[in-house]
């Protein structure tokens, strides 16, 4: 215990022993030591002079922090439609098989634990799994093998093979943000020429949206920032990229970082803030080393650090924390508050970030794809920029295209792009359906192909998942809706429940006892989430599910009994228990058999 | 009170000092909202959703939403009540509620509210949570985490009034649940005591006091022989010096 102790007070050295920091501490003290112990937890407790419940609270609102012993590799297998459609559940069975583990446990020799995990980001490339904190994409049952035998050699994970571990970009189609030459500082010593009232107004001239999918004002969220009375600002990016069948961002984090560096640094300077930090999702761990190094040489370029671009007193420079597996992290309020060293639950707003943020100064949070059309907007101008795209939503938007399409990638358009054009440079055929802006979005079926991806016809945070005709779309919405049981926080009571509810008449629904009762309760459910939900994510999590009602309701139909109501409840399985009790196995210890 | 610091709730006039929610606002003009998570001597946590009202065409937390002049409030609406009993049978089904084998029966605000709102059945299938055992460690009071409704009224009061943060919220989703700072995880290690303000707040059977469960009888409680509506809990009036 004194060797642990002592990295944990390294630990604690490296983060100030900042309770604020706590689930940053919490990650760097569990990669050390596989999982949080409660000597770990009293430790930390005692050396952070909290109460040890406020470190239980966090452990256990983080699906990546442990507070029981995991396998030596953890094996996490994305749970997406996505991954499911390209074969992840086979996979991870075999894997199981092969493992002698049961999903969500540990092997008896504490190798190996094996479950699932939300959607890890790489719908183009998938199935994929995550293995401590690494990502391995595009599965098979060879590769499986493969893993199983490292794992089995107990080889670390820096002797697998490179190639395992290599994500691509897969850009599709690129304009002005993907396909335009970058020069490192231009945008920024633009925005020093314009000073920081004329960053405002050409943003403000460029009605450049924010990309996260509520499509805010840029403009007007730095000037309010910008106009609050504080010591101290923050510009925060947002790359908590967890809205299923997403991943324009990690592309962006992997080969635009310095673009995203840049449009925050512009933001600092346009509304005198200091600081920057970047909250990244734990399934991202792998590009924070990358990142890490191409912050160092902005700083040494002069972009960032004191003094930035020779500008005396501009001083602005940013820092990386992590996330630790919480979908609600990517609404901006939970995301502060996990930057403070909590469990994600979103904030009562108003105060809106802007005013009362992170460390309650106010604080811009920003979409890792809106920062970079801040360059954009510096480098051509707000005007010039404005005449892309259409007239509400101006610019370009980058999408995620996955599923049944034959080139799966990131292709970016001008806003106002229909979806069959979309659907038609994907290749993609016999479509049944396409799920926009991720599980809480919107379910169209072909007759709306002709509709336009912009904030005032179809507004999307980046997700584009395609379904073909082969699909089951009830399945589509039931893993959506577990998505969201899964994900929702568990602040408010319709949300916390209503998932729960709604998941398992989907489950009930499923099992073949579904009748139009239920689907009467999925209706009922909704509505009640739509309208009494504390934030975003309860709000929309019964979209998926009340969309394909609509418009995919014989998907629904084939699967329910001809009566009016069957109860989910199994009464003669709930007698097992007093069966084994009174060592009974007669006809007469089963309900059928009392008729 | 000027005309200027007042807003309409079902047509109805409250008036409001700069500062209060709605909820505070109607709770003083001694117009009920069904609220739970609320408590007039803590801050707002809109979390139990129950005040959830229409202001001026959208939903939100009377609780939460700040008072302003000549806001349209619509709250007594079938349809908001009809809102509310589902939220309120969400609460039941989601923990152990079973009011009569339970000694808070009477004094209850869950079971309360769902006699004034005129919830007659559960409805929804039942989840029978395993948070854990009752932990009866403590001298003096026993802590049934499967009968909490999470509204954090205890880790509020234990935290804000009592100075000692006792509780925390812990857990994702329905998985959410109470824990004690103790490394044990036992009440009976935490500096609770049963005067704690935190030991009195709880408005469901989750934190009871022992031995004084059936002093007053049944027929003889709180809400026995008045609704929650008639009996609106006001701040305490400020102390003198």
């Amino acid at each position: 215990m004194q060797g642990l102790d002592d990295t944990l007070g390294q630990i604690l050295t490296a983060h100030r022993k900042d309770p604020r920091r706590l689930v940053q501490i919490l990650r760097a003290a569990q990669s050390e030591a596989g999982w949080i112990s409660p000597e770990i937890a009293a430790f930390l407790a005692d050396e952070l002079c909290m109460p040890i419940s406020r470190i239980h609270a966090v452990v256990q609102f983080y699906a990546f922090l442990y507070d029981r012993p995991v396998g030596r590799y953890r094996v996490l297998f994305s749970d997406n439609i996505i991954d499911r459609m390209l074969g992840s559940v086979a996979l991870r069975q075999h894997m199981q098989r092969r493992m002698k583990v049961g999903r969500g446990a540990v092997s008896a020799d504490g190798l190996v634990s094996i479950d699932t995990t939300s959607c890890t980001g790489m719908g183009d490339q998938g199935p994929a799994l995550m293995i401590n904190n690494r990502q391995i994409v595009r599965l098979t049952t060879r590769r499986i093998d493969e893993i199983c035998d490292l794992m089995r050699d107990g080889a670390p994970l820096e002797d697998w093979p490179s190639h395992y571990f290599t994500i691509s970009d897969r850009i599709r189609r690129a304009e002005s943000l993907l396909g335009t030459s970058y020069v490192p500082g231009k945008a920024l010593a633009q925005a020093i020429e314009l000073g920081p009232q004329g960053v405002l107004d050409d943003l403000r001239r460029s009605n450049l949206r924010g990309r996260g999918g509520a499509g805010f004002t840029t403009a007007m969220k730095w000037e309010l920032c910008a106009e609050a009375e504080a010591e101290t600002r923050y510009i925060i990016c947002n790359a908590d990229e967890g809205e299923p069948g997403t991943f324009k961002d990690r592309v962006l984090l992997n080969s635009f970082a310095e673009r995203i560096f840049e449009g925050m640094a512009i933001g600092g300077y346009a509304i005198g803030a200091r600081h920057g930090v970047i909250y990244l999702r734990g399934e991202y761990d792998y590009l924070r080393a990358p990142l890490e190094m191409k912050l160092a040489a902005m700083r040494q370029r002069g972009l960032l650090g004191t003094n930035v671009l020779g500008v005396p007193g501009f001083d602005f420079d940013i820092e990386i924390q992590m996330g630790a597996g919480a979908y609600i992290c990517g609404e901006e309020t939970a995301l502060i508050e996990s930057l403070e060293g909590k469990p994600g639950r979103p904030r009562i707003r108003p105060p809106f970030p802007v005013t009362r943020g992170y460390n309650d100064m106010p604080s811009v949070v920003n979409n890792v794809e809106t920062l970079c059309k801040v360059v954009e907007v510096m480098r051509i101008g707000g005007r010039a920029y404005a005449l892309l795209g259409t007239k509400q939503s101006t610019g370009s938007k980058l999408i995620s295209v996955s599923g049944d399409v034959a080139r799966p990638g990131v292709y970016e358009y001008p806003f106002g792009v229909r979806i069959q054009t979309v659907l038609d440079d994907c290749g993609a055929t016999d479509v049944a359906a396409v799920q926009i802006s991720g599980a809480g979005g919107m379910t169209l079926a072909p007759h709306e192909f002709g509709r336009r991806i912009a904030f005032e016809d179809v507004p999307t945070s980046g997700a584009f998942m395609v379904f073909n005709r082969s699909r089951d779309m009830f399945e589509v919405a039931r893993n959506f809706m577990h998505f969201f049981a899964h994900e929702s926080c568990g602040f408010c009571t319709p949300c916390r429940v209503g998932c729960a509810l709604s998941a398992s008449i989907m489950d009930k629904i499923a099992a073949g006892l579904g009748a139009q009762y239920e689907l009467n309760e999925l209706t009922r459910l909704g509505a009640v989430m739509r309208t009494s939900s504390h934030c975003g994510l309860g709000q929309t999590a019964g979209n998926a599910v009340a969309d394909t009602l609509q418009k995919f309701r014989p998907d629904y139909e084939r699967r329910l009994m001809a009566g009016d109501f069957a109860p989910a409840f199994d009464l003669d399985a709930a007698l097992e228990r007093a069966r084994q009790v009174t060592s009974r196995e007669d006809a007469q210890a089963h309900l059928e058999g009392v008729a | 009170m000027s005309i200027r610091n007042s807003f309409t709730i079902d047509g109805e006039r409250v008036d409001f000092e700069p500062g209060q929610s709605i909820l505070q606002a109607a709770l003083a003009a001694g117009v009920f909202i069904p609220h739970l998570c609320f408590h007039p001597e803590f801050s707002a946590h809109g979390s139990c959703k129950l005040c959830t009202v229409v202001v001026n065409g959208r939903n939100g937390s009377a609780c939460t939403i700040a008072a302003m002049p000549g806001q349209e409030v619509r709250s007594d609406t079938p349809e908001l009540n009809q809102r509310r009993r589902m939220l309120l049978q969400m609460l039941f089904v989601e923990g152990n509620h079973f009011c009569p084998g339970c000694e808070k029966s009477g004094n209850c605000k869950l079971q309360a509210m769902a006699y004034e709102l005129e919830m007659f059945n559960d409805h929804f299938q039942h989840f029978f949570p395993d948070r854990g055992p009752v932990d009866a460690s403590h001298p003096e009071v026993m802590l049934d985490r499967n009968r909490c409704i999470q509204c954090e009224l205890c880790v509020r009061a234990s935290r804000d009034i009592d100075g000692k943060e006792v509780f925390s919220l812990a857990g994702r989703g329905p998985a959410s649940h109470l824990v004690v700072n103790a490394a044990s995880g036992l009440l009976g290690d935490t500096p609770f005591a049963a005067t704690d303000k935190a030991a009195e707040v709880c408005p469901v059977g989750a934190i009871m006091v022992k031995r004084v469960g059936f002093t007053a009888p049944i027929g003889r409680r709180k809400y026995d022989g008045a609704s929650i509506r008639d009996q609106i809990e006001h701040p305490a009036p400020a102390q003198e010096g």
